[in-house]
């Protein structure tokens, strides 16, 4: 399970190209492409590493409550395919 | 063809995004030369001998520093056999160094164990191997006498090097359609990963797709075959005309060609996609002025691709939805209309429609770098070259003379 409470940023080997429905993200190491389906994931993505939770990135790029289990299933996704990971602080 | 398929769940409203093209393709086929060391009989690129105004390594170099302005993930390098250009590695090296990955498709003839090492070194280079047999009785009689046994000697060299997850690419074909297990257990054998890809009739293709494609029951097998074995097999989302027989495979289902991918060839000219190498199809030249990207952002071609397409005869079909019409490059090549029936539809429409195709009028692939005669390997000269050397020059987009193509 995703962990929202936790610290996250985009993995090295990830390069984010923006769109204009969102982005799209292409992992070197596993050869994988996602897409991100709105701006808005965009900035949480960009800006986890900025931020001490990934429920505070969310928050600071206008989700709200109700919005939350979306985004949280998003970054599940990404989490999985290894577009996003852990950090350590 | 389409880049490989996305991890996420496909949304309609994204489709419809990629059908209106992206300001820069999400990956897209480089043919780096036409030169190559076989003569396979469905050669989609009808490769063989190097062609005298190939870009120069210079020129491909700029071609990689638009890429990397454009922010292109990777390219798939094809050809001819790309690893027989003498500055193969130093392109492959410069790509990476500029946040191109590099995935080439190779028959394996230079993967050899220090060549394998140093792939395996590299996050930034993927390698496919071409193999259209999971026996080389199967293989060899579309790729050549000894070709199974060369990609088995590059496969076993990856594997040796520790080169996790490479690519087994086969073109499915009525002959290997009952070897899907064995190409299975070949791949997890080696640690790869497969790749199964759609015959088309481009190139000496088109002499040899009635013959070699996957008849009807064949497609309902593959179709069934690729549903169990879902996210584990690449397709390069070429079977989204099997989509009707009961939804959609993974991947993005939809017709790349100018919107999403395309194709830059050895000598520059751009092609809405590898399996279209014709006029018809040809947007442009990376040796114009503003190179790729004026070619991308600019070209009618694409701006036409990009546009709302008629369904044609098939708006009105219940599973128009589901195959949009299928293969552009297929129907060009078989002398179908393109905004009707895919040729290997699975209602059968496009069985129909053949019947009533004119092979007088139907598109030949435009150019031919077919060996002359016998190639290694082969002990008779290449059957499919006989009988279609062309009688003029090829035409080509920087000719001006406007009898460009007419013999005499």
């Amino acid at each position: 399970m995703f962990d929202l409470d936790k610290p996250w940023r985009i993995d090295d080997r990830v390069a984010v190209r923006p769109e204009p429905f969102g982005a799209l993200l292409y992992h070197f190491g596993t050869r994988r492409l996602s897409f991100l389906k709105n701006v808005t994931v965009l900035t949480v993505v960009r800006s986890l590493a900025d931020h001490p939770t990934a429920r505070s990135a969310c928050a600071a790029a206008g989700v709200g409550s109700s919005a939350l289990p979306a985004y949280e299933r998003a970054l599940a996704t990404l989490a999985e395919s290894q577009m996003i990971t852990m950090r350590t602080s | 063809m389409a880049p490989e398929r996305p991890a996420t769940q496909r949304v309609p409203r994204l489709v419809e995004q990629f059908e209106r093209g992206l300001d820069a393709p999400i990956c897209l086929t480089w043919e780096l030369t036409y030169a190559c060391n076989l003569a396979c009989v469905h050669c989609l690129s009808s490769s063989g001998r190097r062609d005298p105004r190939e870009l120069t390594t210079a020129e491909c170099k700029a071609v990689i520093d638009t890429l990397e302005r454009m922010q292109v993930f990777y390219v798939n390098i094809g050809g001819g056999e790309p690893t027989v250009r003498p500055d193969f590695w130093e392109l492959v090296d410069y790509a990476t160094a500029h946040h191109v990955g590099v995935k080439f498709s190779t028959n394996g003839i230079k993967i050899d164990p220090a060549v394998a090492r140093r792939l395996a070194a590299s996050d930034y280079v993927d390698v496919q191997i071409s193999l259209d047999g999971a026996t080389a009785e199967v293989n060899d009689a579309v790729r050549g006498a000894g070709s199974f046994a060369t990609a088995m000697l590059a496969m076993e060299n990856l594997r040796a090097a520790g080169f996790k997850g490479f690519k087994i690419s086969v073109v499915i074909t009525r002959h290997n359609v009952s070897q899907l297990d064995q190409f299975k257990e070949l791949a997890d054998c080696y640690g790869a990963q497969l790749r199964l890809t759609r015959l088309r009739p481009s190139g000496r293709g088109a002499d040899t797709w009635h013959e070699l494609h996957p008849t009807a029951p064949q497609q309902r097998e593959l179709y069934d075959w690729l549903v169990a074995h879902g996210e584990q097999v690449l397709t390069g989302d070429s079977f989204f005309h099997l989509a009707p027989y009961g939804g959609p495979l993974p991947g993005l289902n939809l017709c790349g060609a100018g919107r999403v991918v395309c194709l830059i060839d050895p000598v520059g000219d751009v092609y809405a996609c590898p399996f279209a190498i014709h006029q018809e199809f040809l947007a442009g030249n990376v040796r114009q002025p503003g190179g790729f990207a004026a070619v991308w952002r600019d070209s009618e071609l694409f701006a036409e691709l990009r546009g709302p397409q008629s369904g044609g005869a098939c708006a009105s079909c219940q599973f128009f939805d589901s195959c949009r019409g299928g293969c552009m490059a297929a129907k060009f090549f078989t002398g179908l209309p393109l905004d009707g029936p895919d040729p290997e539809c699975v209602q059968g429409y496009g069985a129909e429609a053949l019947t009533a195709a004119d092979p007088a009028t139907t598109p030949r692939p435009a150019l031919d770098h077919s060996h002359r005669g016998g190639v290694r390997g082969r002990r008779e000269p290449v059957p499919v070259t006989i009988g279609r050397r062309p009688q003029a020059p090829p035409a080509h987009a920087c000719d001006e003379n406007p009898l460009a193509g007419f013999p005499g």
